[in-house]
């Protein structure tokens, strides 16, 4: 609680107890008026002042002059408690939205709370503690276990486990060494490393994160700016809806019927739609709504852009992924090792003894396979054959390693692979001894991914991909997509993208998931572009709307869920104000509501609104 | 030119007052108020200085809303 707050919670209780005390006192007349004005004036007297203000700036329909005029008006007609209360529980209300709105602040900034305050610089043999902003590139800074990570950069001593949780939201740690390059805002575990910074803090992950979340909020959603519209309409409808209330009933009695006007009873109803012209419980409830949906997906390591972008999420019947990178890992790994004529091990460390000297990829995935440190000594006559493979001389023996074309070009009759992929035929002294396949592997959730996001109600799965159809083909089926494009150069996509989306229908949206590498034009053209493993990625960061902080494609399920969720909690809360508003207009309006309803409905929707908006921050980890 | 600057205001809907005035002030292309950051993005019109701008705009705002501070 602040300041404000304390102030305004001892007067709305100083002002209750003594309101509950004279309701009880037996007096009549002025006595009784002039002491139902110690509490009125208690908790009324800055709206009163406020309303005279409003009123010196032309600001009529201001909640603090509705509310005046409502109160002083009840007092008018006698009905004193009625006038008190209605203020009272104005001021509850106000309190109460207060500080539920102060405390959602405070979590949702602790959820952010990754802004590392300083930073150890090694300076003249010294360590300085300065502020990060103050660290320039290539200085070397050190972290003690425990410490954050204050700046971007390499470690150049030292070995640690570092955990990224506060960013990606999963708490598994990663191992560094000498050599591994780390990002801010992770929190250094075990050991003391000292690190090369590799960028100023301005530009590091952490600085880039809290600009996006910082200004989050700045693109509002279409549920927003409906229910600020809304209230810009409401409020004097309501105001003019009151005047009539209390001046056409009575007049159109006395004309047409002859009868009593019932003035007074007329004007208390429409002091009673006064009290209900408030918007404050739906302006309040929605943005609420959207800020806790923003925080708790940030919590699951989901950082999306805007309230509009949480409120296209939720609209997603279309999902475009890329392959390389988003389903995949776009990592080649030996995935196989067939019709080998001896153990396979044994036909791999051949391989990779041969291709020991070469810089391909293909060769780098051979030796991490083999996963020992080749001994070059082992290895002679090595000849490179473009585009073909090696042939070398490994223990005496003569290897022969490479694709069809070579195993032709030997004479050497070999087995085609049935598995897509890239293969590597080998031959030992001339005669086959099998092949190993190497292909990209499929990200272990990746599976689960496209599952759930059918389960929430995606119509269309496609996967857009730069490789070979029989490659395409495989990943497609092994991941249960039915729609696939292959051979597409990154123009290709972008078409194909305009394509979907010229197909789908205007309130259906389509999401494109990427890994930021390559595809920041498809990202940007899609209706809502998710960038995924954007940590260390500032051209992802920037393109997507929603930004995924670690690679795992089952997040864009997840994120899915918290959108929806957030959505049918703005709606509930859109609904159930402006119902229970409009019930108790027309009920105001029929004489069967009075004030102290009014008003229990006016707060008490407000709390309910408020309370449920908030639901919207809690995620369910999985 | 867009620049954000921090805010002060009690209610959700007295920021969307704040709002509809800063918009309404001449060299402001846009405006936007987030009650939940109170935070204030404007966006300013080219060529117009923005200290100025900013001074019309606290002063708009004070006129709909008396309980309100912008920090420029």
């Amino acid at each position: 609680m602040n300041k404000k707050q304390k102030k305004a919670l001892f007067r709305i209780l100083a002002s209750g107890a003594l309101f509950l005390l004279v309701s009880l006192l037996p007096v009549d007349g002025a006595l009784r008026f002039g002491l139902f004005m110690i509490p009125y004036l208690i908790i009324g007297s800055d709206i009163l002042k406020k309303a005279g203000k409003g009123i010196c700036n032309r600001q009529v329909f201001d909640e603090n002059f509705l509310m005046a005029v409502a109160t002083v008006g009840a007092i008018a007609l006698g009905e004193y408690a009625e006038g008190v209360a209605v203020m009272l529980f104005y001021q509850i209300g106000e309190w109460f939205q207060s500080y539920a709105v102060g405390k959602s602040r405070r979590n949702i900034s602790a959820l952010m709370d990754i802004r590392p305050d300083c930073a150890d610089v090694e300076r003249d043999g010294g360590i300085v503690r300065v502020d990060p902003e103050e660290v320039e590139v290539g200085s070397v800074i050190v972290v003690r276990p425990g410490g954050k990570i204050p700046i971007d950069g390499v470690v150049i001593e030292g070995r640690s486990t570092v955990d990224a949780s506060a960013l990606t939201g999963e708490s598994l740690p990663q191992e560094v060494e000498v050599g591994s390059a780390v990002i801010s805002g992770c929190i250094n575990r075990s050991g003391a490393l000292r690190i090369q910074t590799t960028k100023e803090f301005g530009a590091s992950t952490v600085s880039k994160i809290l600009e996006l979340v910082e200004h989050a909020s700045s693109k509002k959603a279409k549920s927003e700016n409906f229910i600020s519209r809304f209230a810009r309409y409401y409020t004097p409808a309501v105001c003019y809806g009151a005047l009539a209330l209390a001046v056409l009933p009575p007049l159109a009695r006395m004309v047409f019927f002859n009868a009593d006007p019932q003035w007074q009873q007329w004007l208390y109803r429409a002091l009673t739609f006064l009290v209900i012209s408030c918007p404050c419980a739906l302006v309040i409830s929605i943005p609420l709504s959207f800020f806790a949906g923003i925080g708790g997906a940030g919590k699951a390591g989901i950082l999306v852009k805007g309230s509009n972008y949480l409120e296209m999420l939720a609209a997603a019947k279309y999902v475009v992924f890329d392959k390389t990178g988003t389903l995949t890992q776009g990592v080649f790994e030996v995935n196989g090792i067939h019709h080998s004529k001896m153990e396979e091990e044994k036909l791999l460390e051949y391989a990779a003894l041969a291709e020991s000297y070469s810089t391909h990829p293909i060769s780098k995935s051979l030796l991490k396979a083999y996963g020992m440190e080749p001994d070059l000594k082992r290895v002679s006559d090595v000849r490179e054959i473009g585009g073909n493979g090696v042939t070398a001389s490994v223990d005496g023996r003569a290897v022969a390693a490479g694709n069809g074309k070579l195993m032709e070009r030997l004479g050497i009759s070999y087995q085609e692979c049935t598995q897509a992929g890239t293969v590597v035929h080998v031959a030992i002294d001339g005669s086959y001894a099998g092949h190993i396949l190497i292909s990209d592997r499929i990200k272990p959730h990746a599976k689960e991914a496209i599952l759930e996001l059918k389960k929430c109600g995606v119509k269309e799965i496609v996967m857009l991909t730069g490789d070979a159809f029989a490659a395409a083909a495989q990943t497609a089926e092994a991941l249960g997509i039915e729609t696939f494009y292959s051979g597409l150069l990154p123009a290709d996509k972008v078409e194909k993208v305009e394509e979907l989306l010229s197909r789908k229908k205007e309130k259906e949206k389509l999401a494109f998931a990427g890994d930021g590498i390559n595809d920041a034009p498809v990202l940007a053209r899609a209706d809502l572009g998710i960038a995924m493993g954007a940590l260390g990625s500032d051209a992802a960061i920037e393109a997507a709307d929603v930004v995924l902080m670690d690679d795992d494609p089952a997040k864009i399920a997840k994120a899915v869920r918290i959108s929806r969720k957030c959505m049918r909690i703005v709606y509930e809360n859109i609904y159930f104000a402006i119902g229970v508003k409009l019930l108790c207009l027309a009920l105001g309006a029929l004489g069967i509501a009075n004030m102290w309803l009014a008003i229990f409905a006016d707060v008490g929707v407000m709390a309910l609104a408020v309370l449920n908006a908030i639901r919207a921050l809690f995620v369910k980890r999985s | 030119m867009k620049k954000t600057y921090k805010i002060e205001v009690d209610c959700a809907n007295c920021a969307n007052k704040m709002e509809e005035a800063a918009k309404r002030t001449p060299g402001v292309k846009d405006a936007v108020v987030s009650f939940m950051t109170l935070k204030m993005t404007v966006e300013f019109e080219e060529g117009c200085k923005m200290e100025a701008v900013m001074q019309d705009v606290l002063r708009n705002c004070k006129k709909i809303e008396d309980d309100c501070e912008i920090y420029i």
